[in-house]
């Protein structure tokens, strides 16, 4: 069965800047997909390719076997992608949009349809009010609800939750894994990587454009960082020899009293102490944790790994 | 064929919520028009045997608010979607270059002929009007309707910012609307502005549908109609390869 996202080698450029340098990745059916990077690093580009609203230098993209550009009617019709910017047309009410979306993609009578997506995400109230009189976030949950109007198998959403309350933040995540769970495939570019932590089942890393991490979100966090350990010295400073330990280097910097120290085993745990208190170092506070995608982000877009 | 019908609809819907502004204002500065030209040069200027100023002057100002209109509507949806972002919303789905074309294009003719149709309602009261030949006019109407609907069409995706489209309008569509004989007939003119007249696609529809009212032109309404489908479909080439590439759309 063909992949639900087919990334094969896609290469942009923008003048002398190379946004995607051969990107090539495959996100399987019913996925959870988290595609992460910092700003400039070249997802909303290979978003924008694979919804066909840019055009890539070399390379290809399908959706489910359908190539975006070559057969692009049939990719499209798979595809609902939530763009990052908080776009709306003001000559219409909320219902309105979402007729007319649901008109483009084909279909003339999705009331039914149109009505749950509003309900699941708390529109129906706002149901007849103009686009222009919503809030962002209420902007926001028909941009959403525009994506999904067709029923479309794979959802890209791009950046959703940038600027708003939590509480579309739950209604969003609820209802897009209650999706997930009935088969649709979801791609998520985010910000706040705990979001993509707990709903992403597998991750990409983009850095420059290019792909430099791609694994299950557990393995990766696993893999790269292990586990952390956190100590707030009372006195003295931190031995030179623990320093290449520290996993944020703003740790460092004078002053500071407490520091991240990467570990790979618990059994880490008891020579760095050691190490400690033969510099004279008092320990104040002390913390074993499991790192998080955060930590694996930052060591990876640091260049540590 | 539904997503055409969507875009086409949403395209009359967006004119239509603003009337006010998309059709009662044009009907009310072509009256104006009409009443100012009209009262000053009644009498004094005779264009055609036997027919009136305010009679010549009808058709003139009909054909000029279709043109003009059809050219506001595609231009002025396209680049407010461009410049405001949701033309995403037209990108996304799985319409063709052609749907969209067709789409925006007959809903500025739609527009142009209404717009038309209300001037005609209005300043009929004016003065006397025939119809000598009414296909002419229904033809003339829709083919210049469509050539200017094409070309704020073309112009709405060249435009990256209001200042370009306000310069394709006013220092191209206006003057070749203006110099088309709306207010005169081009045999008025010196032999040289004549020559450059025939030059202009806008004075074969303007004096093409004109043939309709009074059944007398300037050019033989099957070399005018000739001239205008021709124009018509190179603009129609020029719109779609513009849409199928991508230009200015998708980068």
């Amino acid at each position: 069965m063909a992949a639900a996202i087919q990334i094969h080698r896609i290469e942009k450029s923008y003048r002398s800047l190379r946004a995607l340098k051969g990107v090539s990745l495959t996100i399987e059916e019913g996925e959870f997909f988290a595609l992460l990077g910092p700003n400039g690093a070249g997802k909303t580009t290979l978003i924008s390719i694979i919804a066909g609203l840019n055009r890539a230098d070399a390379g290809s993209v399908a959706i489910h076997g359908h190539d975006v550009v070559a057969d692009y009617r049939r990719a499209r019709k798979l595809l609902g992608v939530v763009p990052q910017e908080l776009v709306f047309d003001p000559f219409f009410t909320v219902r309105e949009t979402l007729r007319i979306q649901s008109g483009y993609f084909g279909l003339k009578r999705n009331d039914a349809w149109i009505d749950e997506i509003m309900h699941n995400l708390d529109l129906t109230d706002k149901a007849d009010a103009n686009m222009r009189a919503l809030s962002g976030g209420m902007k926001r949950r028909v941009l959403v609800a525009q994506a999904l109007v067709h029923k479309p198998p794979v959802i890209v959403l791009d950046e959703p939750t940038a600027g708003v309350d939590v509480e579309l933040r739950q209604t969003l995540w609820k209802f897009v894994s209650r999706l997930n769970r009935e088969g649709h495939t979801v791609v998520l570019t985010t910000h706040y990587l705990e979001e993509a932590q707990a709903l992403c089942n597998r991750v990409a890393m983009l850095k420059a454009g290019e792909i430099v991490a791609l694994d299950r979100t557990a393995s990766l966090i696993r893999r790269i960082s292990g586990s952390q350990l956190v100590v707030r010295l009372a006195s003295g400073a931190l031995p030179e020899e623990l320093t290449p330990l520290v996993s944020h280097p703003d740790e460092l910097l004078p002053g500071n009293r407490q520091y991240t120290l990467r570990i790979n085993e618990y059994v880490e745990v008891e020579p760095i102490l050691a190490t400690l208190r033969l510099a004279g170092a008092q320990i104040e506070d002390m913390q074993l944790q499991q790192a998080d995608l955060e930590d694996v982000f930052i060591q990876i877009m640091e260049g540590g790994k | 064929m539904t997503g055409f019908q969507t875009l086409f609809y949403k395209e009359l819907l967006r004119f239509w919520k603003v009337a006010m502004q998309t059709v009662a204002a044009p009907v009310l500065t072509a009256v104006l028009y009409l009443l100012i030209f009209g009262h000053v040069l009644r009498g004094h200027v005779q264009v055609y045997p036997g027919v009136a100023y305010t009679s010549f002057l009808v058709p003139g100002l009909v054909m000029m608010s279709v043109l003009q209109n059809a050219f506001a509507n595609s231009s002025s949806s396209l680049i407010q979607s461009k410049i405001t972002g949701n033309l995403v919303f037209v990108l996304l789905p799985p319409l063709s270059p052609w749907e969209i074309f067709s789409a925006y294009v007959l809903a500025a003719v739609v527009r142009g002929i209404v717009v038309g149709a209300g001037v005609f309602a209005v300043t009929a009261w004016f003065a006397h009007i025939d119809f000598v030949a009414p296909w002419w006019i229904a033809v003339f109407a829709l083919l210049g309707a469509a050539i200017l609907a094409t070309m704020g069409l073309i112009a709405g995706i060249w435009a990256e910012k209001f200042d370009q489209l306000a310069a394709f309008q006013n220092f191209l569509i206006m003057p070749a609307t203006f110099l088309s004989g709306v207010f005169y007939s081009v045999h008025s003119l010196p032999p040289f502005w004549q020559t450059v007249s025939h030059c202009n696609p806008f004075f074969y529809m303007i004096d093409g549908f004109r043939y309709g009212f009074f059944g007398q032109s300037d050019v033989d309404p099957v070399k005018s109609c000739a001239v205008v489908a021709v124009f018509l479909l190179l603009l129609m080439a020029c719109g779609t390869r513009l849409l199928k590439s991508g230009y200015k759309l998708r980068h």
